[in-house]
């Protein structure tokens, strides 16, 4: 069997030097050599296939200290039990389970090597003592990067994992961390850690100062100290698991909002457009659902055009969509609601033709599925505010291009010529033309206005659904419930029923769950209207007559 | 009922026609070989039949909206429910011949791991019960509707919209499996009716017919409203609201009345629709559903009844006709013909055939 086995470690030492030298000059060639095979790492990977745990964790130290970046992969796929060396040349690979075997990335070249069976492959199998090491060893890796953020992220890794190892390498560390987020993350871990201390002086201490911590970990392990046979130890927890409890409670809520604000802005901006054809024209365009899927597919277009540049098409998309679904709109308005004007629930039905004529083509065109419209890297990813409270970004860009969108149009409406003419011809149409004003181009350009903001509110939509045929469909009866709950003819009317309508839905979502919270809101809103026919700011004065 | 029909010449030609159907339409099923170029194939009956109960429903429709001027587009609502309703019964008829064998509960509910059947299923296995239902319900909702709705003078796109909205909240609700209306798969699969299979041809020759005299009684009673002087209000209420208010009329008593009624039509319209396709689901509350059927009205041509027939079955037979040979082109001519009838045709084909005679 000695003999077997030397004769085995020749082959494999031979084999394994082979490879390398072929695979590293080859990487060379290929890659400028991004890593160096410095002889201590070489070594290290081939002391880990030993069957010594000893040895291993002697590996372990190896690696950490030659400092390489490749180190803390190693490690993390260790204690995950996802290292292996193939059993036919010893190649040490990082496994990932698929359906038959383990895709295999070696960790010498970081390359992929295609899939194994698990009988070709050993394990590099790890024991409690060293599972403790490596854990160890991965947070100080990880805490030696140069990166803040990176560091930030580390210490958050650890919450939960920690053991003794780790803490004195905290501690270690906190007397050179410069970076004050850092710092109170690694505080707090350390306090948490000591409520286990078992020490009372210390115990109360860590309570005191994680009096205000949000941490989900602190509040285990409070709710384990509530119990304590310690009566201080209990009291304080309990205090402090309160007060702790208040707060959750109290972000639990900002974040509901948050998402009803969001929602809101959603509601404003499908509806907002509806607001300038509905609420000052008197055009019930029930097209205006397919205006804002017209604006999507722009979006679509215009990532299809640039595919490279995936914000930036986002960006442009903008007025494009604004052109797009305001050309369709005026196109809709000479040829079509130019005829019915007074007649309402005519253009109710002229308008709902239009829709369907829309989706087909676009089902035509298109095809019936949903296309996809891809996410810039700038709107994913949150704004954390604290431990309790994270804020999406797409959702902050909703809502703030929903506000720009709104400010834009109300000081159109309020501010330039265009505006001035479009109240007035709102108001009394055959005054505003005895005073020169042309209405019937008042009319068309107000109807491209309503429809190129529809299209917008398009582009906001493509980021957070799916962008299909009946896009529109889904929101246009959102759209007139808003604009019918704010109060026809008045933007700040659509502005407040839309943010109070997304509000008042996530608040309810929680007990009643999505669809009866939104049968709520629409029953809601049935009611409200025999109350106050008019919605939330009903129009004043003779326009409101009619 | 001749004095009904007088000077209503449509209204004669398309009850003489009704009846024709009724009676010739079962004998070229029925005894006519099917060799014969009359004959008259079961599919094409349930397809009448279907049609027949839609054009119930246009007259409900047409009620409303040609002759008080409420443009509902809510009376999908009021069909469905008049369906719900016979579903419930249907249901219940299978027994222990449902996938699950269960004796009393629907295959649904078993499904749902539901023990006993809800309360509001009780009493629905008795026919006559559900079609009391049938009318009740649907009328019940309109009443509490529009009782609300017409007091506070709602009217107009604001009334339009609520409805939608009705009918949008019912559409939610119905989707929901805790609803115990058997979730987005509705109600389906049924057996017999009154003890006759739903698969037979005499069942369905039965369904024709009595969709063609549910059809002739929803006219004949909508045509005694509207030349009564209950409905000659009606019209002055289209027309100018508040001068018939100040006259001195009940306004919102007279609108709650009539819309009552057009909902029980409607319920009834749905209660002979599901029978005759075998299934009820939520769909049937989608808004676009209600819009429709408001189109059917326009097209056929509004406030003359057998119009709205008319342009129930003219649109429902493109339809059908339509989605059979090109998919594709449905949407667009449905779509072109909205917006051509609304621009052109203001009173629809009945309309243009009126203008031509004279």
């Amino acid at each position: 069997m000695s003999f077997f086995s030397l004769k085995n470690k020749i082959t494999l030492v031979l084999i394994f030097s082979l490879s390398l030298l072929f695979t590293s000059s080859s990487f060379a060639e290929s890659t400028n050599l991004q890593h160096k095979n410095s002889e201590p790492f070489i070594q290290a990977l081939e002391l880990l296939q030993s069957k010594s745990y000893n040895k291993k964790g002697k590996a372990i130290e190896q690696l950490v200290a030659t400092k390489d970046e490749r180190v803390q992969s190693i490690l993390e796929a260790m204690l995950k039990a996802r290292l292996f060396y193939t059993k036919e040349d010893k190649t040490v690979v990082i496994g990932k389970k698929v359906d038959d075997g383990f895709a295999l990335t070696s960790v010498l070249e970081q390359k992929y090597l295609g899939s194994l069976s698990k009988s070709k492959l050993k394990k590099v199998k790890v024991n409690n003592k060293l599972r403790g090491i490596l854990r160890a060893s991965i947070a100080t890796l990880s805490l030696s990067s140069p990166d803040a953020k990176k560091r930030l992220a580390a210490v958050k890794q650890m919450f939960g994992k920690t053991n003794k190892a780790g803490i004195t390498a905290l501690q270690a560390h906190l007397k050179m961390e410069k970076d004050s987020a850092v710092r109170s993350e690694i505080e707090t871990l350390i306090n948490i850690n000591d409520l286990d201390s078992g020490d009372k002086e210390t115990q109360l201490a860590a309570i005191k100062t994680l009096f205000n911590s949000l941490n989900p970990e602190t509040r285990n392990k409070l709710e384990i100290l509530k119990d304590n046979a310690d009566a201080d130890i209990a009291s304080a927890s309990q205090v402090a698991l309160k007060n702790i409890n208040n707060k959750l409670g109290f972000y639990d809520k900002v974040n509901t909002a948050f998402f009803g604000l969001s929602l809101g802005s959603v509601l404003v901006l499908a509806a907002i457009g509806l607001a300038i054809t509905f609420g000052v024209m008197g055009v019930i365009n029930m097209a205006h659902g397919e205006l804002i899927m017209l604006g999507a597919y722009t979006t679509y277009v215009i990532q299809q055009i640039m595919p490279n540049h995936i914000g930036l098409a986002l960006v442009l998309a903008v007025p494009a969509a604004f052109i797009v679904s305001g050309s369709v709109g005026i196109l809709i308005e000479r040829l079509v609601i130019r005829h019915l004007y007074g007649r309402p629930l005519e253009t109710l039905l002229a308008t709902f033709g239009i829709s369907l004529i829309l989706q087909q083509a676009v089902r035509s065109v298109f095809s019936p599925l949903n296309r996809a419209v891809e996410t810039p890297v700038w709107m994913a990813g949150s704004l954390e505010i604290n431990p309790a409270l994270s804020l999406t970004y797409n959702r902050l860009y909703i809502i703030f291009f929903c506000l720009a969108v709104f400010t834009i149009l109300y000081l159109i409406i309020k501010k330039t010529s265009l505006g001035l003419s479009v109240q007035a011809v709102s108001q009394n149409r055959s005054m505003a033309r005895a005073m020169g004003i042309r209405a019937s181009r008042v009319d068309a350009l107000t109807f491209g206005l309503g429809s190129g903001i529809a299209g917008v509110a398009g582009v906001a939509l493509s980021q957070l659904t799916n962008v299909g045929p009946n896009l529109g469909q889904a929101y246009i009866i959102d759209s007139f419930m808003v604009v019918v709950f704010g109060g026809v003819g008045n933007l700040w009317g659509t502005l407040i029923s839309g943010f109070t309508l997304g509000i008042a839905n996530k608040f309810m979502e929680p007990w009643a769950g999505a669809v009866l919270a939104k049968i709520l809101v629409l029953v809601f809103i049935i009611l409200f209207i025999q109350k106050r026919p008019r919605g939330l700011f009903p129009q004043k004065g003779r326009a409101a007559e009619s | 009922m001749f004095k009904l029909l007088k000077g209503d010449r449509g209204g004669q030609v398309f009850l003489t026609l009704l009846t024709l159907a009724a009676i010739l339409i079962p004998i070229f099923n029925l005894i006519l070989p099917e060799s014969s170029p009359f004959h008259v194939s079961t599919f094409t009956v349930t397809l009448l039949g279907k049609y027949l109960a839609f054009a119930l429903l246009a007259l409900s429709v047409d009620l409303v909206w040609g002759y008080m001027g409420i443009l509902s587009l809510g009376h999908g609502a009021f069909f469905a429910l008049g369906g719900y309703a016979m579903g419930m019964y249907l249901m219940l008829q299978i027994g222990d011949r449902g996938v699950y064998g269960n004796p009393d509960l629907p295959d649904f509910m078993v499904f749902l791991n539901w023990k006993e059947i809800p309360w509001f299923w009780h009493g629905f296995d008795n026919f006559w019960f559900a079609m009391v239902m049938v009318a009740l319900v649907p009328g019940l909702l309109a009443f509490v509707f529009g009782a609300l709705a017409f007091r506070s003078r709602v009217t107009g796109v604001y009334l339009s919209i609520i409805t939608q909205a009705l009918t949008y909240a019912l559409l939610l609700a119905f989707f929901r499996n805790e609803m115990g209306f058997g979730g987005n798969n509705g109600l389906t699969d049924f057996k017999d009716i009154l003890g006759f299979s739903l698969q037979s041809d005499n069942t369905r020759i039965a369904l024709f017919v009595a969709s063609a005299i549910a059809l002739a009684l929803g006219y004949l009673s909508c045509r005694s409203i509207v030349t009564s002087r209950l409905g000659r209000v009606a019209v002055a209420i289209r027309d100018s609201e508040d001068r018939v208010r100040f006259i001195g009329y009940r306004v919102d008593h007279i609108k709650l009345a009539i819309f009552t009624f057009s909902a029980v039509i409607a319920g009834v319209a749905g209660a002979l629709y599901v029978p005759q396709v075998g299934i009820i689901n939520p769909g049937e509350f989608s808004p676009i559903r209600s819009i429709e059927l408001v189109i059917w009205v326009a097209i056929g041509g509004r406030t003359t009844l057998y119009g709205a027939v008319l342009g129930a079955f003219i649109v429902n037979y493109s339809k059908t006709y339509l989605t059979g040979v090109a998919p594709e082109t449905w949407l667009f001519a449905l779509g072109a013909l909205f917006v051509f009838v609304t621009l052109y045709l203001p009173n629809g084909i009945v309309g243009l055939l009126k203008r031509k005679q004279a």
